[in-house]
């Protein structure tokens, strides 16, 4: 099932299989390791449109809800 | 000379590297961004200088923030360079590997973080790694010291192969199939820090432990600081310096102009060392018994928040907040740094995004975050008619932090760029480097502050003489008695406000005032206008036209700020 990482919940995990936006979007997630492709789990995402915390290979990252909901993820893994 | 430059990915210990490697002190701290401009040290190679470079960590060569755009820049000063690779982080650190290699410079990798990547599982073949890039690879620790001996006698074996020049995604797939060959992963078990680590950015228990880390850095801070002046400080002043001054003072003739300025001024035969304005009474004790004990303890408890790795955490917890002040929740960093001294704080705006977020935050931290002096300015004025007046100060400032965070976000054309940051390991902080990273604050400090709090106290005594005072007084009588409803003289403290709030503080508690005064003083002091340092960093940062939008900006807002308090208080 494909979701943003916005409609995903705490714990599910997939691959991420597009992202929505501009280059510059595009370049500042891959310079943090967010391109298609990649396995991610989400962690856990703030009240109140809140930023995403996703985890990624070692690494954790915080998106922001207006960036996260433009990453949409083939979700193959829920907790 | 040669000029070797530190690169690589935010947060991989570039700056500890650094401090190893030259032996100058720099500030690091784990969370991405500490460093924002360059710093350069010297060391010998086979007997020859050269010069190395701390550079602002970066994720690629296409800058996004003021800070990487001055790595970008540094790139094409530099005669060779040491690239640092966090390899617990391996894949996304190669990326900006490769794209340095295009560059055509000569370089070597410190593969950093090594003593890290046994219990995450990782394991990386050197070997390889070194036969598919084609340059000497190092595994270093900036927190052992491990492998930089090798490092520094590698850096003549620092070469650059011939690399194409290739589009993002074909790098990208290097990158892949350069970590499909050179490591390998095993599955581990959770460690307990990381549940904590990610018990603190969920919505419920992230709540709770911001709140607890607050307030008990709060209270530490508050206990450590009256701990030092009441059992250090105060003692030292009291018994040992003063009685040495009263003889001195004797010596003097107990008045006259000379006695009045080294020694100052006495009250019923005694020496006042707040009000007493001399240079060896209030010129000392100001700097050394009412700030310094609060940078110790500040610095103490910040240090210890920036190297576990919790302030990230807390820029997510209060992401969605900060948005309506026009900012994300990473500028909070920035305004904690504040706390202690403004001028780091509004360098250390440069990682933000958007030339319009740098203006707020530094508008909104050199106007309503009070530094370490101007909060001994408040505590040793305002504290005195009780707690509840201190209370008034803070949260009008708090107040005037939202409200007008939240005017200029309305005002100010554009939106705020979100939240976009890599949220670090907690790390156990080592304690030499605390305790390295405290000192070099105070010192900086000391260095800095106390002459011109002397110089201060000087000249001030002089224009006394000359009873310049007294025409400004009159001049500013309107504003200063009609709307704020303070004393006249209370404007000299004012003025001197501008060079800085502790040198300021001794003028405000002679004028005799009420509490409510002492209040609206204090508030007034502490946002019209920063001190003479945070002036010229704030004029360097945002440049003549915002510095000038930013200074009418605070004095329109600390007049309102403080009328309003003369008419409700
Ligand atoms: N375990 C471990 N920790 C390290 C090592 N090197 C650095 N650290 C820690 O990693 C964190 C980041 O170090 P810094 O030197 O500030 O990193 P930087 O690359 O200068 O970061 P920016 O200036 O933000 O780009 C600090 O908390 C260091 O104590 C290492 O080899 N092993
Ligand atoms: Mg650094």
């Amino acid at each position: 099932m494909i979701k943003s990482l916005n409609d995903m919940n705490p714990e599910e995990s997939g691959r991420v299989c597009e992202i929505k936006g501009g280059q510059g979007l595009i370049n500042r997630l891959n310079s943090l390791g967010i391109r298609t492709g990649k396995k991610i789990t989400k962690v856990s995402s703030m009240l109140l449109h809140g930023p995403v915390t996703i985890q990624i290979d070692r690494t954790k990252v915080a998106i922001g809800f207006g960036m996260a909901g433009k990453i949409f993820v083939e979700v193959d893994k829920q907790p | 000379m040669i000029k070797i430059l530190l690169m690589g990915n935010p947060n991989v210990g570039k700056s500890v590297i650094f401090s190893r490697l030259t032996g100058v002190r720099v500030v690091s701290s784990n969370y991405p961004g500490t460093t924002v401009s360059y710093t350069s040290g010297f060391m010998k190679i086979d007997n020859r200088l050269v010069e190395i470079i701390d550079v602002p960590g970066t994720y690629t060569l296409e800058p996004t923030c003021e800070a990487e755009r001055i790595a970008s820049e540094m790139l094409k000063t530099g005669d060779i360079v040491i690239n640092i690779v966090d390899a617990t982080n391996l894949e996304r650190n190669l990326y900006l590997t490769l794209q340095l290699m295009e560059m055509k410079i000569p370089m070597i990798v410190a593969l950093n973080m090594w003593d890290d990547t046994k219990h995450r599982g990782i394991s990386i073949n050197l070997e390889k790694l070194r036969e598919i890039l084609g340059i000497p690879v190092i595994p270093t620790s900036g927190l052992t010291g491990q492998g930089i001996k090798d490092l520094v006698t590698d850096i003549s074996k620092a070469v650059s192969p011939p690399s194409p020049v290739r589009s993002r995604d074909e790098r990208w797939s290097s990158v892949g199939s350069i970590t499909d060959q050179v490591q390998q992963i095993s599955h581990r078990h959770h460690r307990w820090f990381e549940r904590l680590e990610d018990a603190s950015v969920k919505p419920k228990t992230g709540i709770v432990i911001a709140a607890a880390v607050l307030a008990c850095s709060f209270m530490v801070i508050r206990f450590i600081g009256e701990f030092l002046i009441n059992y250090l400080f105060d003692p030292i002043f009291n018994f040992l310096w003063l009685p040495a001054l009263m003889k001195l003072s004797t010596f003097m003739g107990k008045s006259g102009l000379l006695h009045d300025v080294i020694v100052g001024k006495l009250f019923d035969g005694e020496i006042h060392f707040i009000e007493s304005f001399g240079l060896l009474s209030s010129g000392l004790y100001v700097p050394f018994a009412m700030v310094l004990p609060y940078i110790i303890s500040f610095y103490f408890i910040l240090g210890l928040l920036e190297d576990t790795g919790y302030l990230p955490r807390l820029a997510v917890l209060l992401d969605t907040a900060m948005h309506k002040v026009g900012l994300h929740g990473f500028a909070i960093i920035p305004s904690l740094l504040g706390f202690g001294c403004n001028v780091p704080a509004v360098m250390a705006t440069r990682v933000l995004e958007s030339k319009r977020e740098r203006f707020i935050a530094a508008t909104l931290i050199s106007i309503a975050v009070p530094c370490a002096s101007a909060q001994a300015m408040i505590f040793g004025l305002v504290g005195k008619y009780g707690g509840q007046y201190v209370a008034i100060v803070y949260a009008t400032l708090l107040l005037v932090w939202i409200i007008l965070g939240i005017l200029l976000n309305r005002m100010l054309k554009g939106f705020s760029p979100e939240l976009l940051i890599e949220i670090p390991p907690y790390r156990i902080p080592p304690w030499g480097t605390v305790m390295q990273k405290l000192w070099g604050r105070t010192r900086g400090f000391l260095i800095e502050a106390v002459p011109i709090i002397l110089a201060a106290v000087l000249v001030i005594n002089i224009l006394f003489v000359f009873g310049i005072f007294d025409y400004i007084a009159a001049f500013t009588a309107p504003v200063i008695k009609g709307v704020l409803g303070l004393p006249e003289e209370s404007v000299t403290a004012i003025i001197i406000g501008l060079l800085r709030k502790d040198a300021a503080l001794g003028m405000l508690a002679l004028s005799a005032m009420t509490a409510k005064q002492m209040v609206i003083g204090s508030v007034v002091l502490t946002m019209f206008f920063p001190c003479i340092a945070t002036v010229i960093v704030l004029f360097r940062e945002l440049g003549l036209k915002d510095f000038l939008k930013s200074a009418g900006i605070m004095l329109l807002s600390s007049m309102t700020a403080g009328g309003i308090l003369n008419v409700i208080l």
